[in-house]
């Protein structure tokens, strides 16, 4: 029987994305009133009269809520809280009067059409008492407070000493701007109200249980009174790690309107929540002679909201990925008048690593030693923050496989018909925690032998449907026709919320483990009913094609199962932490390299070239693992080259809201680009020895694209993005 | 969007000049309508001019008449402009995607509206929106924003690539107005901001754009269309030039250069031109013509680059021209 695991499976859910037949949490078709949100437009101080007469005259209107006629109840409550809620006060729509950034909800129109809504809302008269915005990041930076953040890891050896005594130093400074995450699908909540005051909410969310809890929380309707469904998600990288407001807006006019209704956010509205932060990062480094990383210190400042204290994982990074005695790690953050920032793809990961790979560049080429060979030379393979060893890392693999690929040493040099046009060569390595969650799941197979196997998780366009569907297929032994795979419904068993490349390995190992509990059934099913085979070790039933097989003797899972009772059909399974994951460290591993073109004359740069080898385990399914390899990639080039978040220094408003001036990159901006694996066996990282990839191609794709900058033109851009005039300029 | 009142126009409706004066006209949609929705436009009544018969591309003796109706995607892939007039081919494929190319019409694209941030958003003062409630582009963000001809009123700039190429090869724009028609130079249709950044133009209420002429010349040997930009497709110009030239045995019998994404219109100075008539086509001189036509060139703030930037482009884009890869 072909086996599934491994295999570049199509994806099951393909044809109802490409038919249009997949419903978002907008597509749900019921008959919804229609919500839109009015956005503040001053970042700080007072409302001191709202007039929404005009408004609630307006043809189709059917109710208004502000911070004048919120609910009591909803104001008395104390836990708007979601699972992810960083330290500090989350905010809570239409509380008072108070206005804490530019774009804050500060009124919602319903109506029966989106368009009625919408113009409704510009008809409210807004009065403010208006406060100076005291500036973004950079001109906050005098409050910098490590007392916001959590202890990075901790600090070894004697910096300052090993850093005076190294033969080469570098101490440079790099900023990176706001990111916004911008996924295809604009969030969206559907409310279905029913008769007896409970509810169904379609919501855009990478867990639906994270919706659930901040309804709860927040409306206290009780378990039973609400459910959350979330079948599709059209790409979230973050931002449906929390509950967004139009889950809050939906749901209240839901149930003070006693009626359904639908929120979805304009493209605008999409910068109006969570972001990258801005970073600033400081980086001193110290070599030997011969190029022996001697001393490391990384301090990176974040801007957060004035109410919650958002954190990362940034500087640890730089105590993770070379081998060094003497480091020094702070993690500060800065409040600045603004919502507060969201795990966006690799959170923490994709800043620290930029900054550490950008300074490594710049010190190998202190100590004219190729960067490559800097990394080998400086090459790790225990934690040494946690002082463990790695699950598996075969990223000197990487390294190897990437230098051929790519042609690392055949270094190009202008061509003569473009004497303006120069050529360069960067490189990084980039990195991802492989974690695991606990999860759940519940399987049960019908009378025809299909298997329906159920988990509240997510697929945010990763191919969960899909992976899930393949490792049942071979942990049962039937065919993957025979697999359904249910998820984003809070009425299904429990599962983390799909962020942090989790997934595979949290409801992977959760989903093997229920299809192992099946086998044992449905052995013991086939030996209470076949006297003859009482005594038969498991180990000596083979399980292929929906058949149980022993002795070469075949009997179908189904024929089996006829003699079961109903429940045995049904099985249920917790799927804990390993054993390896707190005796060993586990992390995905990657080696980008790079050649741009940099037009010195106009400043233009390209990316002609970029090539990814990874490690990560067993990859499951090929194609969608390097799906998200290669998008993450080109999100990297993003990041590298095109995207900013520009908050007026006035304002203090997001000025680009928008797809035309917000430049995510395009398929123009794409040229060659290959992503691939190397081997890596690794029994220690969970069940399925298999390590995430959503995050992995984004980490260390902006430094090797600035170290290609420099080897092309001899100009170090210490910011993101690196954009033209950098280049005119510097 | 405000609620509106819709009318289809049709060819009786043009004889009667009232009829159009204040009715704000739909071809394409895809500027007006984006507009509408941000409430930075708020019509009270909309004639669509779609069922208009203007949407030919027609050669005659004298040149090429582009109708206001066509699209831009059949007017760049008209033969007759793919080799005649290459220029504005390129002009116009470089500009936004082929989705919006195929709907957007020649008509609109000449009074499509800046893209300025702070324009586009309704809970910022813009003098061109909102006049006098001022420029918060001047002292905020102006990467996108003009250096040339601008006015303590206002910095934006005209977005469009196609017209940027028109103007280069002088064409002509036929208006009708009051049942008459109206022929006006390239130039002229465009204004600077001055103290009234909220007209664009030099059309009165009721004009309708019925189509543009091009003149013979349509420089097919030796021509540039370059254009600099944020990311490689689907980016407005930060700078474009469109470059056409005329040479004999070296010397320059003919130059035009058009910038975009440097002024209020299309920049593009007949006297500059006329002053590098019969000297030779040389780098050198490219250097001084693109000196002479930013002269008084004033940057902002972030886009101050564009000053350096600008001047190289009119060079590179005159070097591409003078040598065809």
């Amino acid at each position: 029987m072909m086996l599934n695991i491994g295999n570049k499976q199509q994806r099951v859910d393909g044809p109802q994305k490409v038919s249009g037949s997949a419903t978002y949490s907008a597509d749900i078709t019921s008959q919804f009133y229609h919500a839109y949100v009015l956005q503040s437009s001053i970042a700080c101080g007072s409302i001191t009269a709202l007039d929404t007469s005009a408004a609630e005259a307006f043809e189709g209107v059917k109710g208004i809520f502000t911070h004048k006629n919120l609910p009591e109840r909803l104001k008395n409550r104390v836990d708007y809280t979601d699972p992810l809620s960083p330290p500090g006060k989350p905010f809570r729509p239409f509380y008072n009067n108070k206005i804490l950034y530019n774009g804050q909800p500060i009124a919602l129109v319903v109506a029966e059409t989106f368009e009625q809504a919408r113009y409704a809302s510009s008809l409210i008269k807004v009065t403010y008492k208006e406060e100076e915005f005291k500036g973004s990041l950079y001109e906050n930076l005098k409050n910098a407070s490590a007392d916001r953040t959590p202890d990075p890891a901790s600090n070894r050896g004697d910096f300052k000493k090993a850093f005076k005594n190294s033969e080469y130093t570098i101490t440079q400074e790099y900023r990176q701007s706001r990111n916004y995450h911008n996924p295809m699908e604009p969030h969206a909540t559907s409310v279905e109200y029913k008769d007896d005051g409970s509810i169904v909410v379609y919501d855009k969310i990478q867990g639906v249980g994270s919706s659930l809890k901040y309804l709860n929380g927040v409306f206290g309707l009780g378990a039973d009174k609400v459910q959350v469904k979330s079948d599709f998600v059209g790409g979230a990288f973050g931002s449906g790690l929390r509950p967004q407001y139009q889950l809050f807006m939906a749901t209240l006019a839901a149930l003070e309107l006693k009626r359904n209704v639908q929120m979805v956010m304009t493209r605008a509205q999409m910068f109006s929540f969570g972001y990258r932060p801005e970073v600033i990062h400081t980086m001193k480094l110290g070599c030997s002679k011969d190029g022996t990383l001697q001393a490391l210190s990384h301090r990176t400042v974040g801007e957060t909201s004035t109410f919650e204290d958002f954190n990362e994982t940034i500087v640890d990074w730089s105590g993770l990925l070379y081998k060094c005695e003497h480091v020094n790690l702070e993690y500060e953050l800065t409040p600045v008048q603004s919502y507060t920032p969201l795990d966006m793809r690799a959170p923490g990961g994709v800043s620290g690593v930029y900054a550490l790979e950008c300074a490594i560049d710049e010190l190998a080429h202190e100590a004219g030693i190729d960067p490559l060979e800097f990394r080998r030379k400086n090459y790790v393979d225990y934690d040494q923050n946690e002082d463990k060893p790695f699950t598996s890392k075969e990223l000197m693999a990487c390294y190897d496989r990437c230098e051929e690929l790519f042609g690392w040493k055949n270094k190009k040099t202008s061509s003569e018909n473009e004497p303006h046009l120069l050529t360069g060569f960067g490189m990084a390595t980039g990195s991802w925690e492989a974690l695991q969650q606990p999860a759940s799941v519940s399987l049960t197979m019908d009378e025809n032998g299909m298997f329906t196997i159920k988990c509240a998780t997510a697929d945010i366009g990763t191919g969960t449907y899909t992976v899930m569907s393949q490792i049942a297929a071979d942990k049962l032994g039937v065919p993957i026709e025979k697999i359904e795979f249910k998820l984003g419904d809070t009425a299904y068993p429990d599962s983390p919320i799909e962020g942090g490349s989790w997934t595979v390995s949290s409801v992977g190992s959760a989903v093997a483990g229920v299809c192992k509990k099946f086998q044992y059934r449905i052995a013991d099913v086939w030996k209470r009913n076949n006297p003859d085979y009482q005594q038969v070790d498991f180990d000596a039933i083979l399980f292929q094609d929906g058949n149980l097989e022993y002795d070469a003797k075949t009997f179908s899972f189904a024929e089996i199962m006829q003699q079961a009772s109903k429940e045995e059909l049904s099985i249920a399974h917790n799927e804990a932490k390993i054993e390896g994951q707190t005796t060993h460290s586990g992390y995905a591993h990657c080696c980008v390299m790079v050649e741009v073109t940099v037009d010195q004359d106009l400043g233009i740069i390209k990316v002609p070239r970029i090539v990814n080898v990874s490690a990560a385990g067993k990859i499951i399914n090929p194609k969608t693992a390097e799906n998200q390899l290669l998008g993450a990639m080109i999100w990297g080039l993003g990041m590298a080259l095109r995207e900013e978040g520009m908050v007026d220094s006035k304002y203090g408003r997001i000025m680009n809201a928008n797809f035309a001036e917000y430049h995510i990159a395009v398929n123009a901006d794409v040229h060659n680009i290959h992503a691939e694996f190397v081997e890596e066996k690794d029994d220690k990282v969970n069940p399925l020895g298999a390590k995430g990839v959503g995050e992995l191609g984004i980490v260390g794709l902006a430094s090797a694209i600035s170290n290609a900058i420099y080897d092309a033109t001899g100009k170090r851009l210490r910011k993101l993005p690196m954009l033209l005039d950098d280049i005119l300029e510097v | 969007m405000k609620p509106f009142e819709y009318t289809r126009l049709s060819t009786d409706d043009l004889s009667s000049d009232t009829a159009l004066y204040d009715t704000t006209f739909l071809a394409g949609g895809t500027n007006l309508v984006d507009l509408m929705k941000y409430g930075v436009e708020k019509p009270d009544a909309i004639a669509d001019i779609g069922q208009l018969p203007y949407d030919q591309i027609e050669e005659f003796a004298d040149g090429l008449r582009l109708g206001a109706l066509a699209t831009n995607a059949d007017t760049a892939y008209h033969p007759a402009v793919k080799n005649k007039y290459p220029v504005l081919n390129k002009a116009i494929l470089s500009a936004a995607s082929s989705q919006l190319r195929n709907r957007a019409t020649n008509g609109g694209n000449l009074l499509q509206r800046t893209r300025c941030y702070y324009f586009y958003d309704t809970a910022m003062p813009c003098n061109k929106r909102e006049p006098g409630s001022g420029c918060a582009a001047i002292k905020g963000f102006n990467r996108i924003h003009a250096i040339l001809g601008t006015s303590a009123s206002c910095i934006a700039t005209h977005p469009s690539d196609m017209c940027v190429a028109l103007a280069a090869l002088e064409a002509k724009v036929h208006i009708l107005r009051k049942g008459a028609t109206l022929v006006m130079p390239f130039d002229q249709i465009h204004r600077l901001p001055g103290e009234h950044p909220e007209k664009d133009h030099n059309l009165e209420p009721g004009d309708l754009i019925t189509h543009i002429e091009l003149p013979n010349e349509g420089f097919s040997q030796n021509f540039e269309y370059l254009k600099i930009r944020d990311r490689e497709s689907y980016a407005f110009a930060l700078v474009s030039v469109a470059a056409c030239l005329k040479v004999s045995a070296g010397k320059i019998e003919d130059v035009r250069v058009a910038l975009g994404g440097v002024a209020h219109k299309p920049w593009k100075l007949k006297e500059v031109e006329h002053e590098f008539i019969g000297k030779e086509a040389s780098t050198e001189n490219f250097k001084s013509l693109a000196e002479k036509l930013i002269k008084g060139a004033q940057g902002f703030g972030t886009n101050n680059f564009k000053i350096p930037l600008v001047k190289r482009a009119i060079v590179r884009a005159l070097n591409n021209a003078l040598n065809p890869s």
